[in-house]
């Protein structure tokens, strides 16, 4: 056992505990061996303080027998358990191996219960109740720590009901996004772009994309700047999925709106991560998962009442 | 009793020595009528009609009283309890504890003596001992006699018949956490799950066991209610009581012998009142521990007296205080309505009053608001500020019910997401909320809200307090 750095504490523990059980069976048979002699008016003949007497109430011989009972569960115990200092027992019980039996057999209970929802295309099973109350809560377990309960997000951490999608929202690319993970990285930029100066002037013609108040003149200058940014997020804002780059014409902020923030990332970059769930979850749950959040924003196909 | 100091005086002739544990010696309560046997025996009808008969009562579509532990819903006939309304098992305990100080201050170990499991079991299954093998005598002669046929078949009969009551009851015991239709079905096909066939079993040992050889036992050593109640025993406490004035000296004597001209008291020694002692004791050498209350002694007694043309009550329920002052029963009875007993009812009856108001005018509808856990506050499209909880709302009826959620406590909070819901007889679901107010109409901190939920109807109107962050 890893918790014992030498054998001392495990000789120590099981020594303890033998000797321990042993002298409980000591006790017994010295006390049933025993023999008292009851004075006329039942007591045990004790005095105490002048006048305190110890009545003779024999306990019942069938209680001892529970004592030994007791022993001899104890010692079965600790032949069958893991209880000995680092003995593991003969069932080779551990809590671990517990634990995994648990989740196979869970696993296996729920097996067809998953395989109804794999026979389903995810916009068939967004329509599912039944599938989408599992969604619910395998979202609330495993996503709802960083895209919220509401699955709306906050700064940082993209809103998956708003039908913007930085990767693609089709489920197939939902189950992509699910098992391997994003990174979104967008690379500092301020030396492609130019002066100061620029960064601010392409700040404003950024925000001029979605029509948010902006410095018109310094957006007209900023405007040829933009090719540098281009690259990825298009001529004309638009992102592009296959590299995770934003829309910005689209007037949805994930890392923070107005000038600053726009000069900030342009500055200084930003690598945003999103962990890959494949060890995690299922393919099955992934697939379950994927139609929950692809029913967020879309319609389910075989349109009964869509969740929330 | 108390006698000076004992001086240890070494004995002459030896005495006779004893183990530390003593080996149980079997009873063999004699059959008994009268006054209180028929009241033991209307208490074993009352409480078992009650035990085996609850679970099959129906109250619309399901079991009217069931313990749901997989679900975690408890149905009391009309009324859907939740975990959440676990104080109403506190209440009824307080109740049954604060009924047991109240009986045990006025006549002792009622409950033991009269309604306990443990006697009502052991009265039935002394019963069927009556029944199967004969009064006191004839089971004694037959435990004594050798083994034969006629000694298997009649012990062969009781055990079957114990073990058929034990199996009915351990199952009965479940279905009061199984529906029991259900339950009796698979009894047929002997089709139990793991736990229902351990349950049933467990209950069926321990009844088994506890009234067909535990018996006295139980209340002598195991049972902790036993001990303490004699902690609640007052000198104006009705106990079990033998008048030793009137009775000692004790002696045979003939029935037709003048008792003023005898030089003997009313006790003519027949023993009977030890022969009907469930737990072995002689009520003549006073109150024991091992007394249980149940006056088997007080009838014997009196049939004895009849027979005797003594006066009754040479057994009797009286108090302590009654028997040294040779008490009247007006007298007597005047001492119950003392300010122990009085306190012990007003408590008592406020209490079943508390709760009996509270059962009937509950809301029957929860609501927990939790704050969601990732995003404390954020900006949204609009200039709106935002905040989200999950509510838990749960139907405690047994309709389907569609509840509508407002909220209030801030200048200009909205809600921005759906407003009602539907959720399903005694059924409880999470609701993501969205909360909003305009940016900068509320200082930078922490602001009480108020979330109320209500039915569509207006019967069922619930509020929670919650807080809505505003960011710095």
């Amino acid at each position: 056992m890893s918790d014992f750095t030498g054998n001392f504490w495990s000789v120590y523990v099981t020594v303890f505990t033998l000797v321990g059980i042993l002298a409980c069976l000591l006790l017994l048979w010295i006390t049933a061996r025993k023999k008292v002699t009851p004075s006329a008016d039942n007591t045990t003949g004790h005095v105490w303080d002048e006048d305190l007497r110890e009545m003779n109430n024999p306990m019942p011989r069938w209680w001892m027998w529970l004592f030994v009972l007791t022993i001899i569960f104890g010692l079965g115990y600790l032949v069958a358990y893991p209880g000995l200092g680092s003995y593991k027992g003969k069932l080779g019980w551990t809590t671990h191996g517990e634990y995994t039996d648990e989740v196979e057999k869970a696993n296996k209970e729920l097996a067809p219960l998953y395989a109804q929802f794999t026979a389903k295309p995810a916009e068939a099973l967004a329509g599912d109740p039944a599938a989408m109350a599992v969604g619910e809560r395998l979202f609330m377990n495993n996503c709802a720590q960083c895209h919220g309960s509401d699955a709306r997000g906050s700064k940082g951490f993209p809103n998956l009901a708003d039908g913007d999608w930085l990767h693609g929202g089709a489920p197939a690319k939902l189950v992509e996004t699910i098992t391997q993970g994003r990174q979104g990285n967008m690379p500092p930029m301020a030396a492609a772009v130019g002066t100061p100066d620029d960064v601010k002037n392409v700040a404003h013609y950024v925000l001029s994309l979605s029509g948010s108040p902006h410095d018109s003149l310094r957006s007209q200058l900023g405007k040829a700047k933009f090719t540098a940014c281009a690259a990825c997020h298009g001529m004309d804002g638009k992102g592009n999925q296959a590299l995770g780059a934003p829309n910005l014409t689209d007037d949805i902020w994930l890392h923070g709106w107005g000038e600053q923030a726009i000069v900030n990332m342009v500055n200084s970059g930003k690598v945003n991560v999103m962990p890959g769930q494949a060890g995690k979850l299922t393919e099955a749950q992934i697939h379950v998962l994927s139609a929950y959040v692809w029913g967020l924003s879309n319609k389910p196909a075989t349109l009964a009442t869509a969740r929330p | 009793m108390q006698e000076s100091p004992v001086r240890k005086i070494i004995p002459i002739v030896p005495e006779e020595e004893v183990s530390l544990y003593e080996a149980q010696k079997k009873l063999y309560p004699r059959s008994v009528t009268g006054l209180f046997a028929r009241w033991r025996w209307g208490f074993v009808f009352l409480t078992q009609l009650v035990f085996y008969g609850l679970p099959w009562l129906e109250w619309g579509q399901r079991q009217a009283v069931l313990f749901d532990l997989g679900a975690r819903r408890f149905y009391l006939f009309g009324v859907v309890l939740y975990p959440q309304d676990f104080i109403y098992l506190t209440g009824l305990l307080v109740i049954s504890a604060l009924s047991l100080f109240l009986f045990t201050a006025v006549a002792g170990r009622l409950w033991c003596g009269f309604t306990c499991p443990q006697t009502v079991y052991t009265e039935i299954f002394l019963w069927i001992e009556r029944k199967v093998e004969g009064d006191r005598s004839a089971r004694m002669r037959l435990d004594a006699g050798p083994a034969s046929a006629r000694k298997l078949l009649k012990k062969g009969t009781k055990h079957f018949l114990w073990i058929a009551l034990s199996l009915w009851t351990g199952f009965t015991f479940v279905g009061y956490f199984t529906p029991i239709q259900t339950l009796w079905a698979e009894a047929f096909t002997l089709s139990f799950g793991p736990w229902e066939w351990f349950w049933v079993n467990f209950y069926a040992i321990a009844t088994y066991g506890n009234a067909g050889f535990m018996r006295e036992q139980v209340c002598k050593y195991m049972c902790p209610y036993a001990r303490f109640q004699s902690a609640m025993f007052d000198r104006d406490t009705l106990i079990v009581s033998y008048d030793a004035a009137r009775g000692e000296p004790r002696g045979a004597r003939s029935r037709k012998a003048d008792l003023s001209t005898l030089a003997l008291g009313a006790c003519v020694d027949c023993t009977l009142c030890v022969q009907v002692c469930p737990t072995g004791i002689d009520i003549r050498e006073g109150l024991q521990y091992e007394c249980i209350g149940c006056a088997a002694c007080v009838d014997v007694c009196d049939t004895v007296m009849d027979k005797m043309n003594y006066p009754r009550g040479l057994i009797r329920f009286s108090t302590q205080n009654a028997m040294a002052g040779q008490w009247s029963n007006s007298q007597l009875w005047r001492r119950v309505r003392r300010p122990r007993v009085l306190v012990y009812s007003a408590i008592l009856l406020a209490l079943c009053v508390g709760i009996m108001w509270s059962l009937l005018e509950r809301t029957p509808l929860k609501v927990n608001v939790v704050r969601d856990r990732a995003a404390l506050s954020r900006i949204v499209a609009g200039g709106k500020l935002e905040n989200v909880y999950r509510l838990q709302i749960m139907n405690a009826t047994e309709q389907p019910q569609r509840y509508r959620i407002t909220a209030s406590g801030l200048e200009g909070l909205a809600l921005a997401s759906e407003a009602e819901f539907d959720i399903g007889p005694a059924e409880s679901r999470w609701v993501p909320v969205r909360l909003q107010i305009g940016y900068g109409s509320a200082a930078p901190g922490s602001h009480a809200i108020e979330f109320n939920v209500g039915d569509i109807a207006g019967e069922s109107r619930v509020n929670e307090k919650s807080i809505f962050l505003v960011p710095r």
